[in-house]
């Protein structure tokens, strides 16, 4: 039988980073918000976090671990380049994973100081992995013009994440909490919107590769579909948002739902964009991928356990159904 | 001396890593054990001090458990970022190994570990202990394939070569290398130790404080026990383990001796400086003939020394030292856990015995360094044994780089372990008091 492994790897690295960033992405926004709450709130929203945010990062191992282990020649070159991004992202994640466990047995100045780390740790992390997809999706160039797409991609990722973490916090909280993050949510929109206007446009000046393959027509009329959805499903979160800031409830999970679509959307483009490279211009997913044997062996493992770790997962989700209360971790 | 370059520091950035990573999972693999139990006697007794004392532990569970997943997740981006050249060679063997842990244990226990911390309300009672016992099987599970992989380093076997690359033509033979059931083993025990002198010395701190409290008197016995169960297995699987090392890395065990050169009927050197520029061991305390009698059970047997090993040889000193710390705190352990089970069955716990166990709250984390220390600086020059070294897998990351993620690592971990420890002691002076007594029936 012959199946194309490198393929099947470049599909379920993709998943698993799409997975990674809608799930942490809901959690780090909920952090980035933290400044803007009273203390009720903060514990609320922690609350609404905590009992996902480890599984969340797991993804973003299991991303990086199939790039590790499916494409080992891609593995270094990418990390080798985004070194001090991705050494800033962990030292983000490390400080905001500890702070969820530090914040609420600290008390005093000690208690204000891992809010803080909750806080930084959560923006460093999300902004750090923008600067990573900006650098990535340039091929790692360098020069002023890659460094500013940079810190606009860094800017525009910290948007959706909130966007994501505000509407989760829609989703999972009720009263002026809930009043408050529909006003986040909708701030959150409009950066997203211009995040994704400003990437869309400036992606195919720095990339020659990524121009050729958006404008060329007629490709170009069905490829429009995308951005086309992605403003419709943009309107359609800003309605909902409106009839839930004048007191409609049944609404209230359809801005994460297109919060996520939107996401999703944004991350088929980007796929497009580069496939087949995994190192954009130089390294096909072919060329960078490992042995088959190892491929192999690693598939079947991806296809019995990955459907009970969905299942768990459901499960977890599940149990954690409806709103966030305070005091369920003492 | 030359300063630092990029492979010195590439090494010890990792090696810091690794060293602050495995403190955590030292502690919750056995503590998620420990925990179970708890559990299972509230689910039995019904009692609301058990619930208070599960609820306590689990706390201190977590905030491990936290500490070792976010270094453990800049584990996973080091492996390529400080050594390329690892998963280039040997990629097709680490790799699935690697894969298989993030599968079959890193999503299992997260997912779990929020049902278990925050579910207790919202689950039914046996659906919260399965949840508990899952985490343990997750910190478990995740134990057995690192330990699968970085014993495969050590004793590599069930490899074979096809289209130049090195790929796995057995993986049976790969999991179950040589010294595997013995690091496992080795581990697993060094981990319940660990915890049990960590249960028992934070316990001890409590008691010193209320010496009335009752479940912290529980929790006192329930570590010392352990201890003294785990302890004396603990040297025999040791003992083993360097039987083991003999047979497939004798250099690591020259070095872990201070054997410089081949001889019959060398001797077992108690206390000495080693001494590479000279070949030989300075200020020497040693039992003629010992190591020839502890490691062949025959007096005058032949013992390779480093010189028959040479050029591929590991550091002797480190080895040396480090060895002898990890049986001197394992020996300390033993003797220990004895004396507190002793004091125990008399019923009489002064002030002085709990001061010893407090004293003695982190000795399993001395113990469990000093081994990790013999077992990686003896393998070297080696990353994988006689098939790639260290030195050929380190990376091209600038030296400014290394040092500049190196001093931010630094200060990260230093403020983490000093949180870590503050918190921990004051969870545990804090006893049970603050554990509210909700929670579901059994």
């Amino acid at each position: 039988m012959n199946i194309d492994l490198p393929l099947i790897f470049a599909l379920l690295m993709g998943l698993a980073t799409l997975a990674y960033v809608v799930l942490d992405g809901y959690d780090l926004g909920v952090g980035m918000l933290m400044p803007a709450a009273d203390e009720g709130e903060q514990e609320l929203m922690v609350a609404s976090i905590g009992p996902f945010w480890d599984a969340n990062e797991t993804w973003l191992v299991l991303g990086v671990g199939i790039l590790l282990v499916a494409f080992p020649h891609a593995h270094g070159i990418i990390l080798g380049a985004l070194y001090l991004p991705v050494v800033a992202m962990l030292i983000g994640l490390m400080f905001r994973g500890v702070a969820f466990e530090f914040r609420v047995k600290a008390q005093g100045w000690h208690r204000e100081l891992w809010n803080w780390l909750f806080w930084f740790g959560s923006f460093l992390a999300s902004f750090a992995q923008g600067v990573m997809l900006a650098r990535y999706i340039t091929g790692f160039e360098s020069g002023f013009g890659y460094f500013l797409f940079s810190v606009i991609v860094g800017a525009g990722l910290c948007g959706g994440y909130v966007l994501m973490g505000a509407t989760w916090l829609v989703l999972k909280t009720e009263g002026s909490l809930q009043k408050k993050s529909i006003a986040w949510a909708e701030w959150g929109l409009l950066w997203v919107a211009l995040g994704v206007m400003m990437v869309s446009l400036a992606t195919p000046i720095v990339s020659e590769t990524v121009r050729l393959k958006w404008f060329d027509f007629p490709r170009t009329l069905a490829l429009m579909l995308l951005p086309g959805m992605c403003l419709a499903i943009g309107i359609t979160v800003w309605i909902s948002l409106r009839r839930l800031a004048r007191g409609a409830t049944r609404v209230e999970w359809l801005p994460f739902a297109g919060s996520v679509a939107i996401f999703t959307i944004a991350f088929a483009g980007l796929a497009y964009s580069l496939f087949p490279y995994v190192v954009i211009d130089r390294l096909t997913i072919w060329e960078a991928a490992s042995h088959p044997s190892a491929l192999k062996v690693i598939l079947v493992g991806v296809l019995v356990v990955v459907p009970l770790i969905i299942a768990y997962s459901a499960f977890s989700y599940r149990v954690f159904w409806g709103k966030a209360r305070t005091g369920m971790y003492d | 001396m030359d300063a630092l370059d990029a492979i010195d520091i590439a090494r010890i950035q990792f090696g810091l890593n690794i060293g602050f990573h495995i403190l955590f999972p030292t502690i919750t693999i056995a503590l998620g054990w420990i925990l179970v139990w708890f559990r299972v006697q509230y689910a039995r007794t019904g009692e609301p001090e058990w619930l208070a004392t599960y609820k306590l532990w689990t706390k201190i569970f977590a905030l491990s458990f936290a500490m070792g997943v976010v270094s453990g997740i800049v584990m996973s981006f080091q492996f390529g970022t400080n050594w390329p050249g690892y998963m280039n060679t040997v990629g097709n063997i680490a790799g699935p190994l690697l894969a298989y842990e993030v599968l079959t244990a890193f999503f299992l226990e997260a997912t779990f570990l929020g049902v278990m911390l925050f579910g207790m309300n919202r689950v039914p009672g046996w659906m919260h202990l399965t949840a508990t016992v899952l985490v343990a099987v997750g910190t478990t599970i995740s134990a057995f394939w690192i330990l699968a992989l970085n014993s495969w380093m050590q004793t590599p076997t069930g490899h074979v070569m096809a289209d130049g690359q090195l790929i796995a033509g057995d993986w049976w033979a790969v999991i179950f290398n040589p010294s595997f059931p013995y690091r496992f083993t080795h581990m697993l025990l060094a981990s319940g130790l660990t915890a049990a002198f960590l249960v028992a010395g934070l316990s001890a701190w409590r008691l010193l404080k209320v010496s009335e409290d009752l479940a912290a008197q529980r929790t006192l016995r329930t570590g010392i026990l352990v201890a003294a169960v785990l302890a004396p297995l603990q040297i025999l699987a040791g003992d083993l383990h360097g039987l083991n090392t003999l047979t497939h890395q004798p250099a690591k065990i020259a070095a872990m001796e201070a054997l410089w050169k081949t001889e019959r009927g060398a001797p077992l050197v108690l206390f000495a400086i080693p001494n590479p520029q000279s070949r030989t061991n300075d200020y020497a305390v040693q039992i003629p003939q010992g190591a020839s009698l502890v490691l062949k059970h025959e007096s005058d047997a032949e013992l390779k020394g480093i010189e028959f090993f040479a050029p591929d040889t590991p550091p002797v000193a480190p080895v040396f030292f480090a060895f002898r710390v990890m049986v001197g705190m394992g020996v300390l352990m033993w003797l220990l856990a004895w004396f507190g089970a002793w004091r125990l069955r008399i019923g009489s716990t002064p002030p002085w015995v709990l001061w010893i166990f407090a004293g003695a709250t982190f000795s399993g984390w001395i113990a469990t360094l000093a081994g990790w220390l013999v077992t990686e600086i003896g393998r070297q020059p080696w990353l994988v044994t006689g098939v790639l070294r260290t030195a050929e897998a380190a990376g091209e990351v600038s030296e400014a780089q290394l040092g500049a993620s190196l001093t931010g690592y630094l200060i990260t971990y230093g403020i983490m372990l000093i949180a870590y420890i503050v918190v921990l002691t004051h969870l545990a002076g804090a006893g049970t008091d603050k554990q509210t007594a909700q929670g579901v029936l059994p």
